[in-house]
This record gives structure tokens, C-alpha cells and sequence, in this order.
């Protein structure tokens, strides 16, 4: 079972509801941070790292011995990430997507792969959660790989949280396609309904079932709620906008750990997804 | 000498296109005959990324020594750099009153990409 937690921008609290839902599943379940631009579960987590793994990508280098600037490798690139001039050939490695058709073309094999470290990802575990995140390098720009290899780890018989990130653009698609249930998770401010409203559109199109959290309930109007009632978005969880959970939170604190009643409230929220999701497979006509 | 300049139109009457990658036309005039050639750039307009880096190829092999231009980004620069093509930006206005401005002398070459190429 694939949970994937979303919001469509940053610092909704997603980060916190992924934390907090997968210390309440307590156990089999693996927590994927694939936010890899920016992830912060293990500042909450503290994970220890058992293993890191590099995550590679070739990028065309071009001997230019044998190189006759016919321009073949330019013609079929899709991504513009070559320039063949006169005596001269560029490229742009940040262009490059490694799809291969300028190995495959070159008449003079002169194109020659050049390994390129798009990042990293590390496996490590704590209290009883087995977790992954992805990491970018510096300076590179292709997300989807590194989170394709993060979720190469999917155990199926385990729940999977993945805190995506946030946005709606192919990194997050990356992250929320092929699972099971996407809990969105969003702030009753007009940013936040804005955002949530592209949300839920990509949402749509991947036609996964949705629920949502609503954070900082208190700070802004009822917009969010309006929204999601004419949306038919189930709320399932509302967590109000309090002074001990932001000092919790700006503690690196767990909620669940510090304050009981959010103990069942997290685990309500696993139950009600759970059902969610067993509902969906049932009118899809599959088999639990 | 040959000179690039981007532009809206196929004329030297047209207006130029500030935008280097996604310009609509490319004109390549000899500045001693007023002569030039027309790059239509139109499909690589519509090109997501990298569009100024295959107009910046275009011009090399136009055989171009300068581009007058509206703003080239860091990619394109680069290639025009190889290719040893000068770049001056922020241009604006009528081809012809550009080219002839700039047979006047005193273009300021840009050394980088974006906005550099202040006067
Ligand atoms: S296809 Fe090969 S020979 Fe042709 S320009 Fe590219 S690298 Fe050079
Ligand atoms: S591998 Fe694909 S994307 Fe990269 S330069 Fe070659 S053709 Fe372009």
C-alpha cells in the first residue's frame, strides 16, 4: 500500500503530517523523502545511515578527433543540449535527459558516455521505520531518476509513505503516480487554496483516490473547506493552528511523542485512508 | 562584414525581436551591401529549453561575426563565444536604423550572458 503525502507549495506541513503518519503506523512501513531538492524528514527523524547509493546518468562527450561536425547527434537531440559549430561541439549537460539517441547516431563514434553523478539516495531506519531519501547534487537539475530509484525500494508488503515534493511539475508527478492514495496537505490561506486547486488537478488526471489535511486551521478563512466539500475531497484531518505544535515543530519534535491525543489522531487518519483505499479497490473490482 | 540581428519580420523595415532564442527570424545582412539572408527560427521557437543554443548554432554557420540581439541568455552566449560570434545586447528598434548604428561603430561587445552588455 503507497501513500503519497503532497501539497502544492512548500511549508504546508507536509513534511510534518508524513513524519507524524508513519511513527502512528509504527510498524512495516517504509518512509521515502523524495523531495530530493530539499529534504528535511531526516532533521526530524534523525535516520541512521546504513548505505548510500550513488544515482548516475551519462551525458555525451565528444572525441574530437573523429568528430566530422555532421550534426547528426544536434538533429536528434530533443533537449537542445548539444551545439555542433564549425570545428566545436558544446554540451550541456544540465540539458541532457540521457536518452541515448546521440550514442546511438553518430556515424564516427565519437560520441563517448561520460558518467554524471545526478545524486545520491541513502537507506537508513529509525524507531522501527525503514527510510530512504533522495539526494540532488549540486548543480544538477534531473529529480525524476532519483526518485524512481527511491521508489525502487517499494516493499509490497509494507506501507509506503513518500513525502513528495511540492508543486505540480514532473518531480512531483514522479512521486504521486502508481500509488495507492495521495493525502494532500494544505493551509486555509488564499496561497494555500490557490495551490491546492493545481494540486488536485494533477491529482485528477493520475485519478488516485485524495483526502486532505488542513493545517494552521485558525489562521486564515473557510475557502479551503468550501473547496474541498464542492470538490468532494473527504477532510481528514484538521490540525489547529497552536502554539505548543509550533514550538513542537520548530524543535524538531515529533507531534505524536509530545502530545497523546495526537497519538490517535494520526492513527484515525491511517484508518480512514486505509478504508479509503479498500473502498476504491473494491469498486475498481480488484481483489484486496 | 556579416552581422546577425534577430528579428519579428522578413524585412529590414521589420522591428527586432529582443528575445535572442525564440525570435521569429534571424537576418543575416552584409553591412557593405545591405544583402541578407533569412534564418526562419520558427521551429525552434517552440522549443522548451535550449532554444537559444540552436540559433546560436544557426548563426555560426551563417558565417555571422557579430548578433545584435535583445537579451542572450548564458547557453546561447556560450555557443556564440565558441563560435567566436560577438554579441550586442539590448537592442531594440527598426533593423535597418540598428545596422546602421551599428556601421557607425562604438557597440559595446557584451563579455557575458544576460545583462552585461550594459551601455
Ligand atoms: S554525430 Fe558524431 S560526428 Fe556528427 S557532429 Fe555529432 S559527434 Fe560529430
Ligand atoms: S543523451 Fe539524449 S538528451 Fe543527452 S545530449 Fe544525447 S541526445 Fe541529447
Amino acid at each position: 500500500m503507497i501513500i503519497s503525502i503532497a501539497s502544492g507549495k512548500g511549508g504546508t506541513g507536509k513534511t510534518t503530517v508524513a513524519t507524524n503518519l508513519a511513527l502512528a503506523v509504527k510498524q512495516g512501513v517504509q518512509l521515502f523523502d523524495c523531495d530530493v531538492e530539499e529534504p528535511n524528514v531526516h532533521l526530524f527523524l534523525h535516520p541512521e545511515i546504513t548505505r548510500t547509493e550513488p544515482v548516475n546518468a551519462p551525458v555525451p562527450k565528444i572525441d574530437l578527433e573523429k568528430c566530422t561536425f555532421c550534426k547528426k547527434c544536434m538533429d536528434i537531440c530533443q533537449f537542445n543540449a548539444l551545439a555542433v559549430l564549425k570545428k566545436d561541439v558544446l554540451v550541456f549537460e544540465n540539458l541532457c535527459h540521457s536518452c541515448g539517441g546521440c550514442f546511438e547516431i553518430c556515424p564516427e563514434n565519437a560520441v563517448i558516455e561520460k558518467d554524471r553523478s545526478l545524486g545520491v539516495i541513502e537507506h537508513g531506519s529509525v524507531k522501527g521505520i525503514s527510510f530512504i531519501h533522495g539526494k540532488l547534487s549540486v548543480g544538477q537539475v534531473m529529480v525524476p531518476p532519483i526518485i524512481k530509484k527511491v521508489r525502487s525500494y517499494t516493499d509490497p508488503d509494507m506501507i509506503t509513505i513518500i513525502d513528495a515534493p511540492p508543486g505540480t511539475s514532473c518531480p512531483v508527478i514522479a512521486a504521486m503516480k502508481k500509488t495507492d492514495f495521495i493525502l494532500l496537505v494544505t493551509e486555509p490561506t488564499p496561497f494555500g487554496f490557490h495551490d491546492l486547486k493545481l494540486a488536485v488537478e494533477t491529482v485528477r488526471v493520475l485519478n488516485i483516490p485524495c483526502g486532505l489535511v488542513i493545517n494552521r486551521v485558525g489562521i486564515g478563512n473557510d475557502e479551503v473547506n468550501q473547496y474541498a466539500r464542492k470538490e468532494n475531497i473527504p477532510i481528514l484531518m484538521e490540525i489547529p493552528f497552536d502554539k505548543k505544535i509550533a514550538q513542537i515543530y520548530s524543535r524538531g519534535e515529533m507531534i505524536i511523542e509530545k502530545l497523546p491525543e495526537y497519538k490517535e489522531k494520526f492513527e484515525a487518519l491511517f484508518k480512514k485512508i486505509v478504508q479509503m483505499i479498500e473502498k476504491n479497490r473494491e469498486n475498481n473490482g480488484e481483489e484486496k | 562584414m556579416k552581422i546577425a540581428v534577430t528579428s519579428q519580420g522578413k524585412t529590414l523595415d521589420s522591428q527586432l525581436d529582443p528575445r535572442f532564442g525564440r525570435a521569429a527570424y534571424i537576418l543575416v545582412i552584409d553591412t557593405v551591401t545591405l544583402e541578407f539572408e533569412v534564418i526562419d527560427n520558427a521551429d525552434n521557437k517552440n522549443a522548451f529549453k535550449g532554444a537559444g543554443i540552436q540559433a546560436a548554432a544557426r548563426i555560426s554557420d551563417s558565417g555571422a561575426e557579430v548578433l545584435l540581439t535583445g537579451f542572450c541568455g548564458p547557453n546561447a552566449f556560450e555557443t556564440l563565444d565558441a563560435a567566436g560570434v560577438k554579441v550586442v545586447n539590448d537592442q531594440t528598434g527598426k533593423i535597418i536604423d540598428v545596422v546602421q548604428k551599428f556601421k557607425q561603430g562604438g557597440a559595446v561587445y557584451a563579455e557575458s550572458a544576460n545583462k552585461d552588455g550594459h551601455w
